[in-house]
C-alpha cells in the first residue's frame, strides 16, 4: 500500500504533517482498513498537553476498540469535530478529512519514520 | 493492530473460499475455519440485509444426521425439545444441554422424514454436539452421523430474498413456512430449502451436499439478486443482525454455565415428554425461574452516548454492579450502540440510573425491551 510522501509516520499506524509548528495527525489508511468501520472517535482535548508515546486518545470500530497514542510533544490546540462528529470519515479519508487533532510542538518530534521506512514496517505486518 | 497475514494456516476452508477472495472478503479464522468477517464494508452489508437482501458462506455451521427407526427417540432424549412431535418437512430451535442442565448447544433441528433428522450445531460446537448424540443413542435403533464436511450452507437473508430466490428454483416459496424445510433444486443444484434464519428477516438457508455444488449455487444467487440490491454479507454484519434481532449467541449469551431458563429461554425446554439427559436439574431451574429466586435474565440496553459498549463490560445501578454485558455493538439501524446483558432474575429494572463502565468511564444506558428490532410483518 503506497503512503503519502509528504508525510511521516509512527509505527502505531498514525500520521504526522507538521508544519509552522504545529503537528496534524491521524491515522493511516493501512490502520483504518485493519480497524474495519470506525464508528466513535475521541481524540484528545484542546488545551491537554501530551508527550510522545502516551496514550491520549480512542479509535473505535465495530469490532475492536485501538488507543490513540501522542507522536510529539505539545499542547492540543484543535480536535476535528467533524470525524468526532461522522466518524466514518475517517476509514473513507485518512490523510484529509479524517485528521484527528492538532498539536503545538513543545520541542522538535524524535523517531519519526519515512515514508519508505513505514511502507516498510506495513509490508511486514501484511 | 491486526493483519490477516497469517489466518490461513490449519485452517478449514468452506466450497466458497475463492468466491470470497474474488469479492475482495477479509478472511478470518472463526471457529477454526477461515470465514469471510465483511466484504465491502459491515455496515453496508448489514443494512442490505435489512432492506434488500444478503448472501452468507454458512458452511462452517455442523450438520449431524440422527436417522432410523428410533431417531426421534434420540433426539427426544438427548435435548430439551420433544423433536418427535415436529412434522415431517418442519423444523425446530433447540438446546442440548448436560445432566446439570447447562447449555452445550443451542441448534435447529430439521425433520426431513419419519425417521431422518437434520441436526445443525454452532461450528465451534460440533464435535462436543456430535460426541454427545453419538453417546446418548446408544441403545437406540438409529446412527448418528457427521456430514459437516460434506455440507455447504449458503443464507439468503432480507425481504427481497423471495424475489431473488423464485427464479431459480423448482419451489413454491409461498408454500414454504417459516421454520419448515425440503428438498427442492436450485440453480439445477439439489438442496435442503429452508425458511429459516439469525438475521431477524424473512429469508432462506440452502443445504447443500456435495459442498462442491455450492460454488454454482452461489454464483447464481449473486447474479439473480444484482437487480434487487443483494450483497455478499460476512459474519461481522451476521451478529449485529443477530444482536438487533435479540437473538443469543452461544459463548456470549448461552454457556454451558447457564440452564435454558437464565437465558430467558426456558420456553425451549419440554417437561411433556419422557426422560432426558438434564431433566431433574431443569426441573429445579424451571422453578428458580418461575419466582424469580435465582437465576438470570437477559435485559437490553441502548446507550444514551455513542460510545460504544461491548461484551464483558460490567452494567451498573447506581454505581452498584448488577450485571455483565454478554454481547455489544452500535445498532447499524438504530443508530445507537445497544448490547444484551444478564441480570439476577429479581432485579428491578424499572428504577435507577443504569451505566455501563467502558474503561472506567460510565456511559449512561436505558433498559429497553427485546428484541431492539423486528420487522414488520
Amino acid at each position: 500500500m503506497s503512503v503519502p510522501a509528504e508525510l511521516s509516520y509512527t509505527e502505531e499506524h498514525e500520521w504526522v504533517s507538521i508544519s509552522d509548528g504545529v503537528a496534524t495527525i491521524g491515522i493511516t489508511k493501512y490502520a483504518a482498513e485493519a480497524l474495519g468501520e470506525i464508528v466513535f472517535v475521541e481524540p484528545p482535548e484542546t488545551g491537554a498537553t501530551v508527550a510522545a508515546g502516551d496514550t491520549c486518545g480512542e479509535v473505535e470500530s465495530t469490532k475492536s476498540v485501538s488507543d490513540i497514542y501522542a507522536p510529539v510533544n505539545g499542547e492540543v490546540v484543535d480536535v476535528n469535530a467533524a470525524a468526532v462528529e461522522d466518524p466514518e470519515i475517517i476509514g473513507t479519508d485518512p490523510y484529509g478529512q479524517g485528521w484527528l487533532f492538532k498539536v503545538e510542538l513543545s520541542e522538535e518530534p524524535k523517531d519519526l519514520l519515512s515514508p519508505e521506512k513505514y511502507t516498510q514496517l506495513t509490508e511486514g505486518e501484511g | 493492530m491486526t493483519s490477516d497475514g497469517g489466518a490461513s494456516a490449519n485452517l478449514r476452508e468452506t466450497a466458497l473460499r475463492s468466491a470470497h477472495e474474488a469479492l475482495g472478503a477479509t478472511l478470518v479464522d472463526f471457529a477454526g475455519w477461515l470465514m469471510p468477517l465483511r466484504y465491502s464494508g459491515e455496515k453496508a452489508e448489514h443494512t442490505a440485509v435489512r432492506e434488500k437482501a444478503g448472501l452468507f458462506d454458512l458452511s462452517h455451521m455442523g450438520e449431524v444426521r440422527v436417522t432410523g427407526p428410533q431417531a426421534a427417540d434420540v433426539l427426544d432424549y438427548a435435548m430439551v425439545g420433544f423433536l418427535s412431535k415436529v412434522t415431517v418437512g418442519r423444523a425446530r430451535y433447540t438446546m442440548i444441554t448436560d445432566e446439570d442442565g447447562g447449555v452445550l448447544d443451542d441448534l435447529i433441528v430439521y425433520r426431513l422424514a419419519d425417521d431422518d433428522y437434520l441436526v445443525v450445531p454452532n461450528a465451534a460446537n460440533a464435535g462436543t454436539v456430535l460426541a454427545a448424540l453419538q453417546e446418548r443413542a446408544q441403545g437406540f435403533d438409529a446412527r448418528v452421523e457427521d456430514r459437516s464436511a460434506d455440507t455447504a450452507l449458503i443464507a439468503l437473508q432480507g425481504p427481497a430474498a423471495v424475489d431473488i430466490l423464485a427464479p431459480l428454483t423448482d419451489a413454491d416459496l409461498s408454500e414454504i413456512k417459516y421454520y419448515a424445510g425440503y428438498r427442492h433444486t436450485v440453480a439445477g443444484q439439489p438442496v435442503l430449502l429452508a425458511r429459516t434464519g439469525y438475521t431477524g428477516e424473512d429469508g432462506f438457508e440452502l443445504f447443500i451436499e456435495p459442498a462442491s455444488a455450492a460454488p454454482a449455487v452461489w454464483e447464481a444467487l449473486l447474479k439473480a439478486g444484482e437487480p434487487h440490491g443483494l450483497a455478499p454479507a460476512g459474519l461481522s454484519a451476521r451478529d449485529t443482525l443477530r444482536l438487533e434481532a435479540g437473538m443469543p449467541l452461544y459463548g456470549q449469551e448461552l454457556t454451558r454455565g447457564l440452564t435454558p431458563f437464565d437465558a430467558g429461554l426456558g420456553r425451549v425446554v419440554k417437561f411433556d415428554k419422557g426422560d432426558f439427559v438434564g431433566r431433574a436439574a431443569l426441573e429445579r431451574a424451571a422453578g428458580r425461574s418461575a419466582d424469580s429466586s435465582g437465576g438470570r435474565r437477559l435485559i437490553g440496553l441502548s446507550a444514551r452516548g455513542r460510545r460504544p459498549i461491548r461484551k464483558d463490560m460490567p452494567l451498573l445501578r447506581d454505581g452498584e454492579q448488577v450485571g455483565t454485558l454478554t454481547s455489544g455493538a452500535p445498532s447499524p439501524t438504530l443508530g445507537t450502540p445497544i448490547a444484551m446483558a444478564y441480570v439476577d432474575a429479581g432485579l428491578d429494572t424499572s428504577t435507577g440510573e443504569f451505566a455501563v463502565d467502558v474503561r472506567g468511564r460510565t456511559e449512561p444506558v436505558d433498559v429497553v425491551e427485546l428484541p431492539f428490532y423486528k420487522r414488520e410483518r
